[in-house]
């Protein structure tokens, strides 16, 4: 089985977040990165799968050399090879039409990416790539078995579970629930050690433009002092949502 | 040109989070002064006339029967549609369903895609669009270089407005689905449960609460709320609650009128999904616990002391109002 887990590299989620003086841009100074944490999840799943079920997991990630710690990072958790598209980053159709050309020209027969980046969280890249390469999708995916070449999966909807079933290749975007919390890989010294040796393979861009682009960011308005009562002024409580915050 | 809406429904009835769409597409059509349509997938039980309600000028129900999960055919329906309309903007909704079929949307009409929106555009040409980013740590100000985008509407952000359209027409297009390449095997609806991204009040619980056998206060307080009811992380990891409650930044991102917190500690990954709450109040016996930094109203005290009166006062509040 050829696994394919698309990674995006994201700021440790305890970062505080800032921007540029001129709240242009991302101020990356003394921030950590990390593997996206539903990539993660769905990593840990493909390196159960290839126990499973035998063959290969590749991570590819579309990013600057700067990014490439994190893919070592994924394969010292236990992948086999990696990928670096060459690309400063782009918006999600740009990072999904370089991602569908390194994958048209392999032969994957599941490809698993996060339900969405933890940095700008648009959750499109998946959705983008089924429909430039034309495959079977679910997202929110919290479940996946393998029955030969057919894949019985649970996806989560709004209040609720669906059980849905589709044949390989295709391809799912990955939440808790495809594995547990307690099932995430921490590396070992050896992993870390083999990591420096596998594959790493570098391509280029495809030079695919943007459809959109990041003018500014801001900060949510800082919130008033809270005001806090002690055990046993809950008809306060009450009174307040009701007369002051009007929510009840 | 046109403001097309796509009007989710599930088993036939519209969702809170599709009034919200129309409400928005209206506004949006009115600021680039375009026409609003709303189209449906399937057969709809609802009265399709209540789109009109909330600012629809025409209505496409497409004809066709679709599979639950069928997002390509369903997004292949809505591109023929987009098309015929010459739409310029297409609205969804930010639902897990919405999730699979606005990129694929977006593909198919080679258009920009921008999600978590939460505003109307404040500009024209290029269309320049407010969305949430970083779980809710920030915004970013979005600008597409297209001639068409699909806008992603986030769940509880804009409110629905009625704007009744009297002259609203209704339309049919007909589509001929072919066999879906994903297929629905069962549903599990968590019955009577409020789903947590449409809920307007949200009770949740954290470590504080000490085991799961402790959650009927948590589930009795949601009750009488008509909340729906999340956790931290912690809790759904060690199996006290189901994933599907865990909120956070990897959780799921809510974004209700009030939210209340007991026995959460208020860590930053907790707070960044729930901080778009309108309101926010804690519930802890540390009175230095974070989570009173970010909360708007608090009670420094023993959730099991507490919450038992709460309900009451809060049956007593519904009794006299
Ligand atoms: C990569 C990563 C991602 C994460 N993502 C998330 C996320 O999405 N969502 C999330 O929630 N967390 C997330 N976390 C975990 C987060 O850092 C905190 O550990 C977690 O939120 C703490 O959960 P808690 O508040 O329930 O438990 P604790 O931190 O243990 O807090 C329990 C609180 O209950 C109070 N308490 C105890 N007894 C009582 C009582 N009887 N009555 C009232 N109060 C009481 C205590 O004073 C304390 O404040 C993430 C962590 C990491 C590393």
């Amino acid at each position: 089985m050829n696994i394919l887990v698309c990674i995006s590299n994201v700021p440790d989620t305890t970062s505080k977040i800032e921007f540029t003086s001129d709240s242009k841009v991302f101020n990356t100074e003394g921030v950590q990165f990390i593997i996206n944490p539903y990539d993660e999840f769905g990593l840990t799943k493909a390196i159960k799968l290839r126990e499973e079920h035998g063959g290969k997991v590749t991570v590819i990630h579309l990013g600057e050399p700067s990014s490439e710690t994190t893919l070592r990072k994924a394969l010292a958790i236990g992948a086999d090879q990696a990928i670096r598209i060459d690309s400063e980053s782009k918006d999600s159709f740009g990072i999904a039409q370089e991602l569908a050309k390194v994958i048209s020209e392999q032969d994957f027969d599941l490809i698993i990416t996060g339900r969405e980046s933890i940095d700008y969280n648009n959750g499109a890249v998946p959705g983008m790539l089924a429909a430039i390469l034309d495959l079977p999708f679910i997202n929110a995916c919290t479940g996946f078995t393998l029955n030969g070449n057919s894949a019985n999966m649970e996806r989560e909807i709004e209040g609720g579970k669906e059980y849905v079933k589709a044949s390989l290749p295709l391809i799912i975007a990955g939440q808790k629930g495809l594995v547990e919390e307690s099932d995430l890989i921490i590396p070992n010294m050896r992993g870390i050690m083999t990591a420096r040796t596998k594959p790493l393979t570098v391509v280029n861009s495809n030079g695919t433009a943007d459809k959109s682009m990041s003018i500014s960011f801001e900060k949510p308005a800082t919130k008033q002092a809270c005001k806090i009562l002690e055990a046993g002024q809950e008809k306060e409580l009450v009174t307040l949502l009701h007369k002051e915050a009007k929510v009840i | 040109m046109s403001v097309l809406v796509f009007a989710e429904s599930w088993n036939g009835s519209f969702k809170k989070g599709t009034f919200e769409a129309i409400t928005f597409a209206h506004d949006t059509a009115k600021k680039l002064n375009l026409s609003c349509v709303a189209v449906t997938l399937g057969d709809i039980s609802d009265d399709i006339n209540s789109l009109s309600n909330y600012g629809a000028d025409k209505v496409i129900s497409v004809n066709s029967r679709f599979d639950s999960c069928d997002n390509k055919g369903m997004s292949s329906a809505l591109s023929q549609v987009a098309k015929q309309q010459n739409a310029s903007v297409f609205i969804i909704s930010n639902t897990n369903t919405g999730k699979c079929i606005g990129p694929r949307l977006s593909v198919n009409l080679d258009a920009s895609y921008i999600s978590n929106v939460i505003e109307i555009p404040s500009e024209s040409s290029p269309i320049t669009i407010k969305k949430k980013a970083f779980s809710g740590k920030a915004f970013e100000i979005t600008q597409t270089n297209s001639s068409s985008c699909v806008l992603a509407l986030s769940p509880n952000a804009y409110t629905i407005k009625e704007n009744p359209n009297p002259n609203c027409q209704i339309d049919t297009f007909d589509f001929t689905s072919e066999s879906s390449d994903v297929t629905s095997e069962k549903i599990e609806k968590l019955t009577g449960k409020i789903s947590l991204a449409e809920a307007e009040v949200v009770v949740s619980a954290g470590r504080g609460l000490k085991g799961p056998e402790n959650w009927g206060i948590i589930e009795e307080l949601a009750d009488i709320l008509d909340a729906g009811t999340a956790c931290s992380k912690p809790v759904s990891d060690i199996g006290w609650r189901p994933h599907s409650e865990h909120v956070g930044q990897t959780g799921k991102a809510i974004a209700p009128n009030l939210y209340i917190a007991v026995g959460i500690s208020g860590a930053i990954q907790h707070l960044a999904g729930v901080n778009s709450s309108k309101v926010m109040v804690a519930i802890n016996t540390d009175p230095e616990a974070p989570f009173f930094k970010s909360a708007d109203f608090g009670i420094v005290g023993d959730a099991f002391d507490v919450i038992p009166r709460l309900i009451e006062e809060i049956k007593n509040f519904k009794e006299n109002n």
